[in-house]
């Protein structure tokens, strides 16, 4: 079933001197459970197409179909919506709130979302368990390290139960080890919650551990290759 | 969970914030304190007003208003006084004759005011007799006839003393020109020069004898009531009940003082406002830095789906959250500072002359009322209100995808 369908995307930039073809005609569908890269180096617009199926940013051209519902013609506020209640979000610097702990991190977007104060404790434990910082839960972020930072944010993502999390650059800031432990932890909720990941990242480990890889060179799509 | 994460953001960067609501506390504190110190000041020249010039309402003959004939009194004063003492708002009544006259010594001469009272029934109405300087005489303690209490400022202008002698020229209501010496039996001062130097106190009957004035009358029916604030209400009753009689209360026989205490109220928040608006601009100024510093996680916050109503709130509330920790603490502080002066005062008569003069006292007890701190209160909230608006909108045009990727 296909949880992601873009078709004909274009996202051009005003740019100083001529506009920027950011993201130039990407065709691309996404299923249910795909642990996907969106590989390429810097500027070649992986970001860009992240944030447009995220719905950060609106294309200039095109569809972006999530589960049947066309993003482009939400309106602003009914996107924040939709966003909230159906796609996680991982970046690069984590994010997570200083002021607070990991589960309430964890639990904040249960409380965007209205839920219970029985279901926003029970899901942040689960889903700090799951990323293996149960025990740190009571933790502010400048008592974590990078690592554990990360895993909060993957945490944080995945208790709106969203239907898809866009990670961006989720590696990029963090040892090999740490990042090790992330990718592993990422890829156990894949197959086991059957949790789809896309990840935009030019990290060699991400692409090793991905089972889809998407290259994407000057705004297009040039290679689409899955693993056996 | 929004409000518990605006308030933890105050304290994120300790100092900033600290060093905007030490402003906000002494603006407030400097706000409150001075606004008891006039509260004060006004507070006390109306209860000395009321006690020892004006009582709350008083009734006269119409024409004595226009033109302060001996003859124009008001007839069976004492019978409106039996109907009137039984009213439950009035405290205490006492009738008055009221006379211009010139008050001669050996070496000079002014013109005066002389009221003619019943020293008991006065006691009761006016606090004259509380103001006897010490060691200047029992007041009317004797019955010896023709005492006179007069006021240190006129003493000083006739150069007089306790038991002088001084002789007081005025019209008989056949329209004759009378003398009689009265003796110095008290010297008075209140806290109004100008009231000292020109109001003599002698007894009713003593100046009845004199005039000729039918004892039944009076020019003038002072009325204490047991609440300042009852003046108009009762003047209202009065008016219906005595259509033949003029009917004031304190603030149109002195109506300056009731154009200052009407406007006072206005005055004190228009300070108060003053400095909130000062202090405003450096709020604004303390949370678009907030604004500024915190990019990246409100781009994260809006990317993960916190609508622009709950980043409006979130910012609002850490805007009021600092505005209001100062003005609790400005205004509780106002509160201490005032209480500990209303004990022991404040002693400005080294400016005594000048105060006296505008009929001021020189010790100065700051008071103020609950209204006033829930005002500024409220006004405090209005303020972070206010002042929220311009940083939380930056906020909301921020671009979460290029919010989360700032650096800063």
């Amino acid at each position: 079933m296909n949880v992601i369908e873009i078709k004909n995307l274009e996202k051009i930039y005003d740019g100083k001197s001529v506009p920027v073809h950011a993201v130039n005609d990407i065709n691309l569908t996404f299923e249910q459970g795909e642990f996907a890269a969106i590989v390429g180096p810097s500027g070649s617009g992986k970001t860009t197409l992240l944030n447009l199926i995220g719905g950060l940013d609106k294309p200039t051209s095109g569809e972006i179909i999530i589960s049947g519902t066309n993003i482009g013609e939400l309106s602003s506020s009914k996107m924040i919506d939709f966003r909230l209640n159906n796609i996680g979000f991982v970046f690069q610097a984590y994010n997570l709130i200083p002021v607070l702990t990991a589960k309430e991190n964890v639990e904040f977007i249960m409380h965007l979302q209205g839920k219970s104060p029985a279901e926003k404790e029970a899901r942040s434990m689960e889903m700090l368990n799951a990323v293996g910082l149960g025990d740190r839960a009571e933790s502010r972020p400048n008592k974590l390290s990078g690592g554990q930072q990360q895993r909060v944010a993957v945490a944080r993502a995945l208790a709106s139960k969203p239907q898809f999390i866009l990670a961006d650059e989720p590696t990029a800031n963090l040892d090999s080890k740490s990042a090790e432990t992330l990718l592993d932890i990422m890829g156990k909720l894949n197959k086991e919650e059957k949790i789809t990941f896309i990840f935009s990242t030019h990290d060699q480990r991400v692409m090793k551990k991905a089972r889809r890889v998407i290259t994407v060179e000057d705004g297009k799509v040039v290679s689409d290759k899955k693993a056996e | 969970m929004i409000n518990s994460i605006a308030w933890k953001n105050i304290w994120r960067n300790k100092l900033r914030s600290s060093v905007v609501i030490a402003a906000v506390t002494f603006g407030i504190l400097a706000g409150v304190f001075s606004a008891g110190l006039m509260n004060g000041m006004v507070e006390r020249r109306l209860r000395a007003a009321i006690e020892l010039e004006t009582s709350n309402v008083q009734l006269h003959n119409p024409k004595y208003i226009e033109n302060k004939e001996l003859t124009f009194a008001i007839n069976n004063a004492d019978g409106i006084i039996a109907s009137l003492i039984k009213m439950p708002e009035v405290k205490a009544i006492a009738k008055r004759m009221k006379i211009m006259a010139m008050a001669n010594t050996a070496s000079s001469g002014t013109g005066v005011v002389v009221y003619g009272i019943e020293p008991e029934k006065e006691k009761l109405v006016s606090g004259i007799y509380k103001k006897i300087l010490p060691g200047e005489g029992p007041y009317f303690e004797t019955d010896r006839k023709n005492s006179i209490v007069i006021g240190q400022k006129l003493a000083e202008k006739l150069k007089l003393k306790l038991k002088s002698k001084i002789v007081i020229t005025l019209q008989t209501v056949d329209g004759m020109m009378v003398n009689a010496a009265f003796k110095v039996v008290g010297i008075y001062k209140t806290s109004n020069s100008m009231f000292d130097e020109m109001n003599i106190f002698v007894r009713y009957n003593d100046l009845a004898n004199l005039t000729g004035f039918n004892e039944q009358n009076a020019h003038e029916i002072a009325i204490l009531l047991n609440d300042t604030n009852l003046s108009d209400d009762v003047a209202q009753k009065l008016t219906k009940q005595f259509p033949n009689l003029d009917v004031m209360t304190w603030k149109e026989i002195q109506p300056d003082l009731g154009i200052t205490v009407e406007f006072l109220n206005i005055m004190l928040y228009f300070y108060v406002i003053i400095i909130l608006l000062a202090l405003g601009f450096g709020i604004v100024n303390t949370m678009l830095m907030v604004v500024l510093e915190r990019i990246k996680e409100l781009g994260m916050l809006m990317a993960v789906g916190m609508n622009k109503m709950r980043i409006f709130k979130m910012i609002m509330l850490e805007t009021i959250y600092l505005s209001l920790t100062g003005g609790i603490l400005g205004i509780t502080l106002g509160i201490i500072l005032i209480q500990i002066f209303q004990q022991h005062g404040i002693d400005l008569s080294i400016y005594g002359e000048g105060f006296s003069a505008i009929g001021y006292d020189s010790m100065i007890y700051p008071s103020i009322g609950i209204d006033y701190y829930i005002g500024t209160f409220l006004l405090v909230i209005l303020t972070g209100i206010i002042a929220s608006i311009y940083p939380a909108r930056k906020a909301l045009k921020l671009n979460p995808a290029e919010a989360v990727r700032t650096e800063i």
